[in-house]
């Protein structure tokens, strides 16, 4: 049969490097260092202020208040890639639930009914495949990058879409997470705050399946 | 896979050449369409295919994926 290792939507973004472990390293650097850039300054500025005048202090708690605003921004974008997009019951939606159960171990069947995020171990770390994104969890477990992905056909019931993206991802790990676009990494507590309550607890399976 | 969660489009065997056919241009037309051959291959295995297998036991049609 002719099979083909590399994901053929690669050729829609062909400028783009492959995300290996190591791009992902050097974007977990980059995104640490770039959340210290905007917080530390912020930080900085409240204390001197009120070091050198007192009352300063209500111009010091706007600026802690940018400290703490700006990163809760960010990862509040992280988490929206797996936020369902969803809205009612989808006419398919049954079926596609049975097929998507199908591609998953029992654990991950169960957590995904309750999550409604798939988990798959791969090479890179631990994948949480949602219906419009992805969560990968790095070995050990403290840092996640979060990808905004997805099908391209919009009528498809919720359970068919993550089914189609686990699919891209079985075939080619690096060519999925080089189609997917990168939105956000960081530790796993600042995306799990943002996320769906229902959710959360897929984070805390994968980062545990990570470690 | 599609809106109604999945369709049967064809059904074969290695020894039924003409099923085997009439599978070959369905998954040809559903190509042509758009879709992409997928073969999963056990436990976080999946093979993208350009032509029909005759000896996979099930293969799966997907849509592209893109970033959103």
């Amino acid at each position: 049969m002719a099979t083909s290792q590399a994901l053929p939507e690669l050729a829609a973004v062909p400028w783009r490097k492959p995300t290996d472990a190591r791009w992902l390293r050097r974007w977990g650097r980059i995104w640490h260092a770039w959340t210290l850039l905007y917080t530390v300054p912020f930080i900085a500025a409240a204390g001197g202020m009120v070091w050198l005048d007192p009352i300063a202090a209500p111009v010091a708690l706007a600026a802690l208040a940018h400290a703490w605003i700006i990163p809760e921004l960010y990862a509040f974008r992280g988490a929206s890639v797996v936020r369902p997009t969803t809205r009612g019951a989808a006419p398919g939606e049954p079926v596609a639930q049975g097929l998507l159960g199908d591609l998953l171990g029992h654990d991950e069947r169960e957590l995904q009914r309750e999550t409604g995020l798939a988990l798959e171990r791969a090479s890179l770390g631990v994948w949480l495949v949602g219906e419009g994104g992805a969560l990968l969890v790095m070995p050990g477990g403290r840092r996640v990058h979060c990808f905004c992905v997805g099908v391209t056909d919009p009528e498809l019931p919720p359970s068919d879409r993550v089914a189609h993206l686990l699919l891209a991802l079985r075939e080619d790990e690096e060519g999925f997470a080089t189609v997917a676009n990168h939105a956000f990494a960081g530790a796993p507590w600042r995306v799990r705050r943002r996320l769906p309550r229902p959710m959360r607890p897929a984070l805390d399976a994968a980062r545990r399946a990570a470690e | 896979m599609d809106r109604t969660g999945h369709t049967t489009l064809a059904e074969w065997t290695a020894e039924d050449d003409a099923a085997f056919a009439a599978a070959v241009q369905e998954f040809g037309e559903q190509q042509a369409l758009g879709y992409i051959g997928t073969v999963p291959d056990g436990p976080g295995k999946a093979t993208h295919i350009r032509q029909l297998p005759r000896d996979a036991d099930m293969v799966i049609l997907r849509r592209p994926i893109a970033g959103g």
